[in-house]
């Protein structure tokens, strides 16, 4: 456990009261980490959580369930506006931490689901996590080089996606390019009928 | 057998807290916090360390905060929550109660002079 140097510390400027909380989700190597540091203000930073994953099979010795500790890493990147602070959270991909993906959404507000073309059936339990936290989303092709463009219903009818879920592309590694998929999908937070009220 | 009987992180983390296992109150990963004016003597030193990385002039996150000192979150969380209790850090105080629309209507204004 070092100490923090201060140096490298960026604190916000005082005008700033708000935060905002969104997931930036996507399987492993969909541009999650890339994403996150083309809009990010600060040099990204990790938090690492140090937790017990219960495993398959029981202890033979004591009768338990076998324990096995690891960590889930988040990058995370933040963007002032004006008195508020905009924080991009790229959550783990892998399948294993699913289960982590309650304190995950804690308070975010919504994510953007990105997408590889070459690996879309990837992208099916990342969507189920955010259905099943009932997070608003939209979804943003992340398009790499070299990858095969296909027409956005061919897309959406390979994620299933509702017709009222926006989809969009990007390209990660520009910043102009990942602002307007989180524009896509802050218009839809604050078009939602639950905004209307 | 040397397979450790306990997860020597989880047990770090709760000596670190001082045996506290839960947040005093309601604190997220994208909580402001900013120092008070309030002398630091007598706390334990992680709450120094929190306290220590923290500025009365700008507010941090508690991600940033964990990050910055390579604590887990859960950890910063607790740590946070009791100085918030103490007095040694608050929350930013908006001049006005700005509605949650209105906040995201910011970013939404600021993300579009970013295209
Ligand atoms: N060509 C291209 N490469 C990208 C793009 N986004 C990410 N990459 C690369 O793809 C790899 C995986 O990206 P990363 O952001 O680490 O994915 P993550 O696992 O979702 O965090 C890295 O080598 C990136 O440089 C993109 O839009 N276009
Ligand atoms: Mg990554």
């Amino acid at each position: 456990m070092g100490s923090a140097n201060l140096s490298e510390v960026a604190y916000l400027p005082g005008t700033v009261t708000r935060s905002v909380k969104l997931l930036v989700a996507g399987h492993f190597g969909a541009g999650k980490t890339t994403f996150v540091g083309s809009v990010s203000e600060i040099r990204p930073l990790r938090t690492e959580e140090p937790i017990t994953e219960a495993s398959v099979g029981v202890d033979d010795l004591a009768g338990l369930p076998r324990k096995t500790s690891t960590t889930v890493a988040m990058d995370f990147g933040r963007r002032t506006f004006g008195g508020v602070a905009l924080y991009l959270f790229g959550t783990p991909g892998q399948q294993r931490f699913l289960p982590m993906w309650d304190e995950l959404a804690r308070g975010a507000v919504g994510a953007l689901v990105l997408v590889d073309t070459r690996r879309l059936d990837h992208s099916d339990e990342i969507l189920s996590a955010v259905e099943k936290r009932g997070l608003p989303y939209t979804v943003a092709v992340n398009e790499f080089d070299g990858a095969r463009r296909y027409p956005a219903e061919e897309i959406r009818q390979a994620l299933d996606l509702a017709p009222s879920t926006p989809l969009t592309v990007c390209d990660a590694r520009d910043q102009a390019s990942s602002a307007k998929a989180l524009i896509v999908l802050v218009e839809h937070l604050t078009s939602g009928p639950e905004m209307l009220a | 057998m040397t397979r450790p009987r306990r997860d020597p992180d989880l047990v770090r983390a709760y000596v670190v807290t001082g045996g506290v296992l839960r947040p005093s109150r309601d604190v997220g990963l994208v909580t402001l916090l900013v120092a008070q004016d309030v002398p630091a003597q007598g706390l334990a030193p992680e709450q120094r360390r929190v306290l220590g990385v923290c500025s009365r002039h700008g507010a941090l996150s508690i991600a940033e905060i964990a990050a910055h000192l390579d604590l887990p979150p859960s950890v910063v969380t607790i740590l946070a929550a009791g100085l918030m209790d103490s007095g040694h850090l608050a929350v930013p105080t908006p001049v006005a109660d700005v509605p949650d629309i209105d906040v995201l209507k910011e970013v939404l204004r600021g993300l579009r002079q970013l295209v």
